[in-house]
């Protein structure tokens, strides 16, 4: 199908973008890669009054590491996280969920502060965001303020960018000495949105888990941290009988919706699936 | 104007296709896929499920590939995009093209020129994919003719006698 009609700026600055925000109105929405938005607007699932076109705003991309602090601008594209060697090193759990993101095609224009914005509930960007405890900084017309993932995440595509805000750059903690992170997920074709996903990421030293966090995608209305799971690992070493114990906890942690393809207890199945496999890779290290 | 109607407000572009700039007045929807063929008649840029999942619409836009159905033609002012016409004028992808053509790996033809635009940047990116290599690559495009393995078969022969590997 076709997309409905709609009124076009291009923002060449972020005051300029929020301004123009503010004139349009709550019908307008900001497009960055175009990944999500326009294929939504194809199918005429969304009818914004006017786009505002971000694309062209220097500020907003980029990859910067500042002490223990990695700042990705929100316009940055999937390849460039990819493509980025201070990534890989400083925050591996970004580099092992990228190649799961759509394809090359996609990757090459979709960002990762539009897939924050957009908060799919199956999305990688949100349950590493998550997992990692990031920090994203949204701009508006009274000035800049930092929402942590824990509450950035608010329900079905729903964060806590009011309509007259813009995401600006997600910071995430540059990854500690003996920490290591994970990550895997299940899906039915290469490259498609995830049935269930972990991101995981925990202190392994001495072949012993501490400070686990393991944050999964697809599972509920936004990305879920298994905290039962986890406090099971606490001080614990890699076992047969750990595995199960924490697989056990996640029917306290996870409360799965059905959805086309997967019932709740196969979701539930898929995530300790998973358990078991990402913390064979923590430990393997 | 294609895609709009008289009333639509309309915005100016100009692109560079296949190195050639053209400036046109297109409505905001418009897409870069629906420009190429309806404004630039291009019309190898093909258009199938207009969300992104059959990768008919390949193009390059700035040497990267992108899908031309979820770019917006206003989004691509002043960009560099280039076609299947284009790639295929250049030459750089004959033998592509003459091994797709020598494996069989089109039927109807509908997704080859998408298929052809997405190997040929796989080919630049990396000179000797494997075949799991080949198929990550080309997972965003579908072929609902051929079962993908003469596709896959194609871009390794090429790849092979790029190398310098009788094949
Ligand atoms: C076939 C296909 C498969 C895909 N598979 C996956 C997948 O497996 N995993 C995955 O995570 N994604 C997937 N995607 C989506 C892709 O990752 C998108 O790139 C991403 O979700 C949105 O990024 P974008 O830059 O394209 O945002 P856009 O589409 O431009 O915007 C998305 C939404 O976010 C808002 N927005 C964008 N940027 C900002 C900002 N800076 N501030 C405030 N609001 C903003 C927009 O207004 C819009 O509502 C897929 C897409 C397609 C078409
Ligand atoms: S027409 Fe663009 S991906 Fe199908
Ligand atoms: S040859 Fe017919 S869809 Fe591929």
């Amino acid at each position: 199908m076709k997309a409905p009609s709609f009124e076009y700026a291009k923002a060449e600055s972020v005051d300029e973008a929020l301004e123009l925000l503010g004139r349009f109105g709550d019908d307008a929405k900001v497009i960055a890669g175009g990944q999500s938005l326009v294929p939504a607007l194809n199918m005429r699932l969304a009818g914004p009054s006017a786009l505002i076109d971000i694309g062209a705003i220097g500020e907003l991309r980029g990859i910067k590491l500042d002490g223990a602090v990695m700042r990705i601008g929100a316009l940055t594209r999937h390849c460039e996280i990819m493509a980025s060697g201070e990534i890989a090193r400083h925050v591996p759990l970004l580099a092992k969920a990228v190649p799961n993101i759509a394809h090359e095609a996609i990757r090459n224009r979709g960002t990762i502060g539009g897939s924050l914005a957009n908060a799919d509930p199956a999305a990688e960007w949100p349950a590493c965001s998550l997992a990692l405890g990031a920090v994203m900084e949204i701009a508006g017309q009274n000035g800049r303020r930092k929402v942590s993932a824990a509450d950035f995440f608010q329900g079905y595509y729903t964060t806590a960018i009011e309509p007259d805000e813009i995401l600006i750059a997600i910071e995430f903690p540059v990854i500690s000495a003996d920490y290591r992170s994970a990550f895997m997920e299940l899906s039915r074709r290469k490259g498609d949105y995830a049935m269930v996903g972990l991101a995981a990421h925990a202190r392994v030293s001495g072949g012993v888990f501490n400070d686990v966090r393991l944050s999964f995608f697809n599972v509920a209305d936004r990305p879920v941290l298994a905290v039962s799971a986890a406090a099971v690992l606490e001080g614990k070493e890699m076992s047969v009988q750990a595995v199960e114990q924490a697989q056990q906890a996640l029917g306290d942690d996870l409360d799965p919706l059905g959805d086309l393809y997967c019932s709740p207890e196969y979701k539930i199945r898929l995530a300790r699936v998973l358990t078991g496999r990402v913390l064979s890779q923590l430990a393997a290290g | 104007m294609s895609g709009g109607n008289a009333m639509e407000k309309t915005y100016p572009v100009t692109v560079i296709v296949n190195g050639t700039p053209m400036t046109a007045l297109v409505p905001a929807r418009l897409t870069l896929a629906d420009f190429l063929r309806n404004e630039a008649e291009l019309t190898g840029t093909h258009v199938g499920c207009e969300h992104g999942v059959c990768g008919a619409c390949t193009v390059r836009v700035d040497g990267r590939t992108v899908r031309g159905c979820l770019t917006l033609a206003v989004q691509c002012d002043g960009a560099e995009v280039e076609t299947i016409e284009g790639a295929t004028e250049d030459g750089r992808i004959k033998d592509l093209q003459d091994a797709f053509i020598e494996r069989n790996a089109l039927q109807c033809g509908f997704c080859t020129p998408g298929f052809l635009m997405a190997a040929d940047e796989l080919l630049n990116d990396n000179p000797s994919p494997t075949r799991e290599e080949i198929r990550e690559h080309l997972s965003g495009n579908y072929c609902r003719c051929t079962g993908y393995q003469a596709i896959v078969e194609a871009v390794e022969m090429t790849a092979a006698r790029r190398r310098g590997e009788a094949q």
